[in-house]
């Protein structure tokens, strides 16, 4: 199987956070969250892809916040108190996500984890690490890493084109 | 057992680097003039430093070419044979050979075996020559009674047999011992001087903490100016550590955030009045003078003086002038200025070429300075000093100065825009332009007009600016202005909408009110602006930076526009409005997220917002594009 290779990563990477996205809920490697914060009004990029909200100043740091919801498609797209920003810490950089909510952090055994079936998604099915099932719930598991460095996140130097 | 030692190769390069420069300057200040017992030993240790760390670290072939020089120092250290210039020469050049090597080690460059073999060769013929002479070869030059000649004869009122038994680096033994042993007394023979030796000056005599440091201070030589600062150099490096530049700005990033914390805190207070909360208001004035004292201390940790870069040049003058028979003398003043030390690496390159110019175009040769009854002996002063919040750095020379005809002829032949009428000013500044050179003849050194545009565009990358001043006859003196760090930058806040902007406040000539007679378009869409006569095109920063939001914040006030300059182009940026002028601590985009087009960088806002800091190059440039497409 193909998606023999993408389960790997999940299998070292037992503990998620669990956020939803409309009514989806989504997993990702608590080891790259730093940190989880209210959303507070951003710096204005211009010149930039929709999702990608802005800049905010996080204890000194220049971080840019990318709101899923717009990448994905997903939801209702309303900023408000129970909006949610995730501070991920990926290979010496910061980003942050704008989600629905946080809901917990969850242990999935290596059995919990299911390959991700090829089907056509606005999430490419090549940024999943599998599908966790736990209960009755489905989390979709994502490799996040992948996910923000990737060309169409427009988040690092690469893709400047101008 | 095994150990990487790879981890430490850094801390190797960074020393021998340091111990290069400081051989090198000793060799420069040890010249022409006595041979200073303290002075060779100085010398001796640096070249040992280096040749110890190269073999701890099996860097064969500097461990090598040091343990050559080292023997050949030794000897002349021991005064087995006298420094003559061209060891200083031999000595120089082999320090010029271990930091090739040593940029190879470092992965830059490579190694010309032919130049290592080449100084080995020279320095062992240099010890084998003299080598046979033992201290009797001194003697005769005492009979000269120069200051020259003391630690010559020291050697002789010691005992013949220390010079074999001690290795002598003379750094830790303490004072009082080592005079009661038979030692071959490094610098402590000095007080010897005066009853050996008359001299015309006294010699006040400063002793090291506890090493047995000994500096002649000599008032009236030339070499004062190196001397005094390798002194307190060399206290100063002892106590100081070495820090990872990152750590410090995470500091500053740290003490900016505690401005920015003690700001708010102050605005959540204001309405707080009254007995009650009198201590809560001077408390927080208290936090808000220590937050600032605490930025401004870590600031200053950023800060090197100026001397890291004026230390390089007196051997680039001795070699420009040997080369090129000239005369020069130079003069280094406020070389305690303190810069960033980012600026400080950059301003390395401009200030070699301008002094390279000023030898190399600017003094005369000896013949022809006689001939104008100037001194014979050409002066290039580097003076550093602070002044209204910037550096000032100015190189002149009392050379020929600039000639005002050979420059605007040859700014017609390269077909640049000039005119006779042209103010003196005016002139000056065509040389910055690119591919312009007046040297009749293409030297080794300078002429090719591959320069000072360069120097210019380096000044301006590093946020500053140049002028020249010149009289013909009298000299040329260069002057260059650069802010005091790069962290922080001179800006003015401007408003678009919601959005706030940061506009550098060096590159911004004026502000002018927009109305309908300055405004003109051409074909409907080119929009230019009239001042005083001169068109200059307007770009609107909101359509530049379209972002969604509320654009009528200020809608009873008429847009402003804020005329910049940059690369030599004007252009004027219309803005919603002027907020007010302010320092700002630049910080990198693209630490989490990557560089923009026309954005330089951000800032945080005293209430903790993110600014966008705009780069007025790339807006210069566009403007002209759209201009030309236009018309």
């Amino acid at each position: 199987m193909m998606n023999q290779n993408n389960l790997t990563p999940a299998v070292t990477a037992n503990e998620f956070l669990v956020f939803t996205l409309g009514s989806e809920e989504y997993g990702i490697d608590i080891l790259k969250v730093q940190e989880i914060r209210g959303y507070e009004s951003v710096t204005r990029i211009a010149n930039t892809p929709d999702f990608i909200k802005g800049v905010i100043n996080l204890r000194g740091e220049i971080v840019p916040i990318v709101d899923l919801r717009v990448r994905f498609h997903l939801g209702d797209i309303r900023y408000d108190e129970f909006t949610v920003v995730i501070i991920l810490h990926l290979v010496g950089r910061l980003v942050g996500m704008v989600v629905d909510g946080v809901s917990d952090v969850l242990t999935l055994t290596p059995a919990q984890i299911r390959p991700v079936p090829d089907f056509a998604a606005t999430l490419d099915t090549h940024y999943l690490m599998g599908l966790g099932t736990v209960d009755q719930r489905m989390l979709i598991l994502v490799d996040i890493e992948r996910l923000v460095k990737s060309e169409d996140m427009a988040l690092i130097e690469k893709t400047v084109t101008e | 057992m095994s150990i990487d030692l790879s981890q430490f190769f850094q801390v190797f390069f960074d020393e021998t680097e340091e111990h290069l420069l400081a051989l090198e300057t000793l060799l420069l200040g040890v010249d022409r003039r006595a041979p200073v017992g303290e002075d060779l030993n100085a010398i001796f240790r640096a070249v040992h430093s280096i040749k110890g760390g190269s073999a701890t670290f099996g860097f064969n072939d500097m461990t090598e070419v040091t343990h050559v020089l080292e023997n050949l120092l030794d000897r002349v250290r021991k005064s087995e044979i006298i420094l003559t210039e061209e060891m200083i020469n031999a000595f120089l050049e082999a320090g010029d050979v271990l930091r090739m090597q040593l940029a190879f080690h470092r992965g830059q460059g490579s190694v010309d075996p032919e130049a290592v073999q080449g100084i080995q060769a020279k320095l062992t013929a240099l010890a084998s020559t003299v080598g046979s002479a033992p201290n009797f070869k001194v003697a005769p030059s005492i009979e000269n009674s120069s200051v020259s000649v003391f630690s010559g004869e020291i050697r002789q009122k010691v005992p013949e047999s220390v010079a074999q038994d001690d290795p002598g680096y003379g750094f830790f033994e303490p004072i009082g011992e080592a005079q009661s042993e038979p030692d071959p007394g490094y610098g402590f023979f000095v007080d010897l001087v005066p009853s050996a030796v008359t001299l015309p000056v006294s010699h006040p005599v400063s002793v090291g903490s506890g090493r047995g440091l000994v500096d002649l201070a000599e008032p009236d030589s030339p070499e004062r100016i190196f001397r005094g600062r390798r002194a307190t150099d060399q206290l100063g490096t002892d106590s100081s550590i070495r820090v990872n530049v990152e750590k410090v700005d995470q500091l500053i990033n740290l003490a900016g955030e505690l401005v920015i914390t003690q700001a708010m805190l102050a605005q959540a207070s204001e309405h707080l009045e009254g007995v009650r909360y009198e201590h809560l208001q001077k408390a927080l004035r208290q936090l808000e003078r220590n937050s600032r004292d605490l930025q401004e201390a870590i600031l200053s940790v950023r800060m090197l003086p100026i001397s890291v870069v004026f230390n390089r040049f007196p051997r680039l003058v001795r070699d420009l002038t040997t080369r090129l028979g000239k005369q020069v003398e130079l003069k280094i003043l406020g070389e305690n200025t303190e810069l960033d030390k980012e600026l400080i690496e950059k301003i390395s390159d401009p200030l070699t070429h301008l002094i390279r110019n000023s030898i190399d175009h600017g003094i005369e040769m000896p013949e022809q300075r006689h001939a104008l009854q100037k001194p014979f002996l050409g002066t290039v002063t580097l003076n550093a000093y602070h002044r209204g919040g910037a550096v000032v750095i100015e190189v002149s020379d009392d050379g020929g100065g600039l000639p005002r005809d050979k420059i605007l002829a040859k700014a017609r032949e390269q077909g640049l825009l000039c005119h006779d009428a042209m103010t003196d000013a005016e002139v000056w500044n065509l040389v910055f332009e690119p591919g312009f050179s007046t040297a009749d003849r293409v030297t080794e050194i300078s002429g090719r007009g591959v320069g000072m545009d360069v120097v210019k565009r380096n000044i301006h990358q590093m946020g500053g600016r140049i002028e020249i001043d010149s009289t013909v006859g009298l000299g040329t003196r260069t002057t260059i202005r650069l802010p005091l760090t790069l962290a922080i930058l001179d800006g003015l806040l401007v408003a678009v909408g919601e959005q706030v902007y940061v506009l550098p406040l060096i590159s911004i000539l004026e502000s002018v009110q927009l109305t309908s007679e300055n405004l003109r378009t051409i074909s409907g869409d080119g929009r230019l602006l009239q001042v005083r006569g001169e068109y200059v095109p307007l770009i609107v920063l909101g359509e530049k930076f379209p972002v969604p939001g509320d654009r009528s914040l200020f809608p009873e006030s008429p847009p402003i526009a804020v005329i910049v300059e940059a690369e030599g182009r004007k252009v004027a940026v219309c803005v919603d409005a002027l907020l007010g002028q302010q320092q700002v601590v630049i910080k990198s985009l693209e630490t989490h997220f990557r560089k923009l087009v026309g954005v330089s960088g951000a800032t945080i806002l005293g209430d903790g917002r993110v600014a966008l800091i705009v780069d007025p190059a790339p807006l210069a440039h566009e403007s002209r594009f759209s201009h030309t497409g236009v018309a």
